[in-house]
């Protein structure tokens, strides 16, 4: 525990922004997972626990596609989209089959899902660590506001993510599907009584929640290198995420992702070795004063 | 359902004994007797389990922290003092026992899902813990330096041998206990209060207090197989209390079948014999453990034992 080092980052205004970028990248990237996260669970009370492996997949899609194209955004889509069509077929062939049975079923069948795909990710792309490199674009001098330093990818990062935030936020409160897909949150036997087809309704949101976890492992992989078994410590955190900010609400994901940006930002200074341990306190708190978390509704 | 008989599994469990000691005698083969040690811990702590799972209906996704806690402090006590293996190992299980009743004093009132949230949040508090106090603990390196004195009623605990047979001794008397639990008014509470908590509680049970009780003997018996998976490693590593750890002990409960009593003792032994063949042929055991769980969820849909039932429904009750 290192109190006062926090104390003179947070008196410094170039240590205050350099710890806020870099906790709004790990907070942006958490809310793209925790959303599909959440959004799955919220619609079909599945608690998707091979999610971290959507994200490690996009990632790697993403870096095999940059070696063929050479094109960022290809590679960015093609991580997405692999990882939408990926979803779709996880639900159908695998979760469709255990609606309605025991959790445990879920937790096994997702768990067999991260234990096969970690060691193919081992067969196909080698077991040692990738690096993907910033765009070439990017690979200037960092920005500096106000003393701090900020390189231009994270920015742009940071913008990417928000954008998809809000056209998120925006299409589930604005759009016909958006109101269906909230409609079936709350009850899915009335919104399958009155015409809509579920079993696409189900498939659209394993396919959406992929792509997001994809995105973010593709967008992830400039600045953070790939791994197999990166998908293990991001499902914990988005887990911590949609638990804190309420099982099924998208603002109470973009809320306790970027606190929790936060807390890894700054802990990193104060308790370097006790970040988790913090993120964990804070989780239980929630959890016995408000087990619904900050924006749930109870049950 | 007709009544146990108490006399038949202590029948059942001294036979079972007699069997895995005789073997030694017969044939000697150090593979075997590692593996018994192994599942000796293993069933304690995937039994112990069940009794949540199986029996009263809590998922507890954090039960790893007990099995690591008690193999720390035991681990620690024999390193840092002078008391007898017998008195550190009594010592660990109680102060587990303890720390069951205090964290479950904070879990067990929260339902299904969110209980399953907080009890692998407070492992994984547990677990960062572990990893940041490094001059307690030895940090991720784990607690290394090996167990002094390790001599118990005349067994010499050096001896793989004799490792066996306390390890063996130690883990059919502890479930023996658990079955008594199991089949007592007690454990026929737990199981109504799984089928139908409201009933239960308006019957008069008090649920957050059977709840409680339950957790914390679960949490005793965690630590019974913490100390003898500490005594087999010869310390106390954090991957004890991670929460893969934990997982493989509801791989087991679930392998197994959770409404058998002897389905956790099965599923262990599943999981590690499939552990030990596997590692023996390729790298990639994950490929293949995953491979085998999917076809046990999607093609039994529930544990072999419980699969037996319920294929062969008249021979079962």
């Amino acid at each position: 525990m290192d109190l006062t080092a926090l104390g003179a980052c947070l008196t410094t205004s170039a240590c205050v922004v350099t710890q806020t970028t870099s906790g709004l990248i790990v907070g942006m990237l958490l809310f793209l997972v925790a959303a599909g996260l959440t959004l799955i669970f919220g619609v079909l009370r599945i608690v998707n626990f091979a999610h971290g492996t959507f994200y490690m997949l996009g990632g790697y899609v993403a870096y095999s596609t940059l070696g063929v194209t050479d094109s960022y955004t290809l590679a960015v889509l093609s991580g997405a989209l692999a990882m939408a069509l990926f979803g779709v077929l996880f639900e159908r062939a695998l979760i469709s089959r255990v609606y309605g049975s025991n959790v445990l079923m879920q937790l096994l069948i997702c768990y067999a899902v991260v234990l096969i795909f970690d060691d193919l990710v081992k067969i196909v792309w080698g077991p040692e660590f990738h690096a993907m490199g910033m765009p070439p674009a990017f690979q200037v001098p960092p920005l500096f506001i106000a003393g701090g330093v900020v390189p231009p990818f994270y920015a742009v990062l940071i913008g990417i993510a928000a954008l998809i935030a809000i056209a998120l936020g925006l299409g589930l409160s604005l759009t016909r599907f958006g109101k269906t897909v909230r409609a079936a949150a709350i009850n899915p036997q009335m919104v399958s009584a009155l015409g809509v087809n579920t079993t696409l309704l189900f498939a659209i949101v394993f396919a959406v929640g992929g792509a997001l976890a994809g995105l973010a492992g593709a967008l992830a992989a400039p600045v953070r290198s790939l791994s197999p078994g990166m998908g293990f410590s991001i499902l914990i955190e988005s887990f911590i995420v949609t638990v804190i900010g309420g099982m099924g609400s998208i603002a109470g994901a973009l809320v306790s992702a970027l606190v929790i940006g936060m807390v890894r930002g700054f802990g990193t200074i104060g308790f370097p070795q006790f970040t988790d341990g913090l993120i964990y306190i804070v989780m239980i708190i929630i959890l016995l004063l408000r087990p619904q978390g900050l924006f749930g509704r109870p049950t | 359902m007709k009544g146990r008989s108490a006399l038949r599994d202590v029948v059942i469990s001294a036979i079972a004994l007699v069997v895995v000691l005789a073997i030694p005698l017969l044939h000697r083969s150090p593979a075997f007797e590692d593996f018994i040690i192994r599942l000796s811990a293993m069933a304690l702590f995937a039994t112990s389990l069940n009794l949540l799972v199986g029996n009263t209906g809590m998922v507890s996704f954090g039960h790893g922290m007990f099995y690591g806690f008690s193999a720390y402090a035991f681990a620690l006590m024999m390193q840092m003092t002078d008391l007898s293996l017998l008195v550190a190992a009594l010592l660990a299980v109680i102060i587990t026992t303890f720390a069951a009743l205090c964290v479950g004093a904070i879990c067990v009132r929260l339902s299904t899902d969110y209980f399953a949230f907080i009890t692998l949040a407070v492992q994984m508090l547990f677990y960062s813990v572990i990893i940041s106090w490094q001059s307690l603990t030895g940090g991720d390196q784990g607690l290394r330096g090996g167990i002094p004195r390790r001599e118990i009623f005349g067994f010499e605990l050096s001896s793989q041998l004799h490792l066996y047979q306390f390890c063996a001794i130690v883990a059919v008397l502890g479930l023996l206990a658990l079955r008594h639990i199991t089949a007592s008014p007690f454990g026929q509470t737990l199981r109504m209060i799984r089928d139908n908590a409201d009933r239960a509680s308006f019957l008069g049970v008090v649920l957050w207090r059977a709840r409680l009780w339950a957790f914390t003997i679960a949490g005793a018996f965690a630590g019974l197989g913490g100390v003898l998976a500490a005594l087999f490693v010869s310390g106390a590593y954090p991957e004890l209390a991670d929460w893969p750890n934990s997982g493989q002990a509801i791989f087991a409960v679930m392998l197994g079948g959770i409404n058998s009593f002897l389905g956790p003792v099965l599923g262990a032994a599943m999981l590690l014999a499939l552990n030990d063949v596997v590692n023996r042929f390729t790298e990639y055991y994950g490929l293949v453990l995953g491979i085998v769980i999917l076809a046990f969820a999607l093609g039994l849909r529930r544990g072999v034992l419980d699969f037996l039932k319920f294929a062969f429904p008249g021979r079962a009750k």
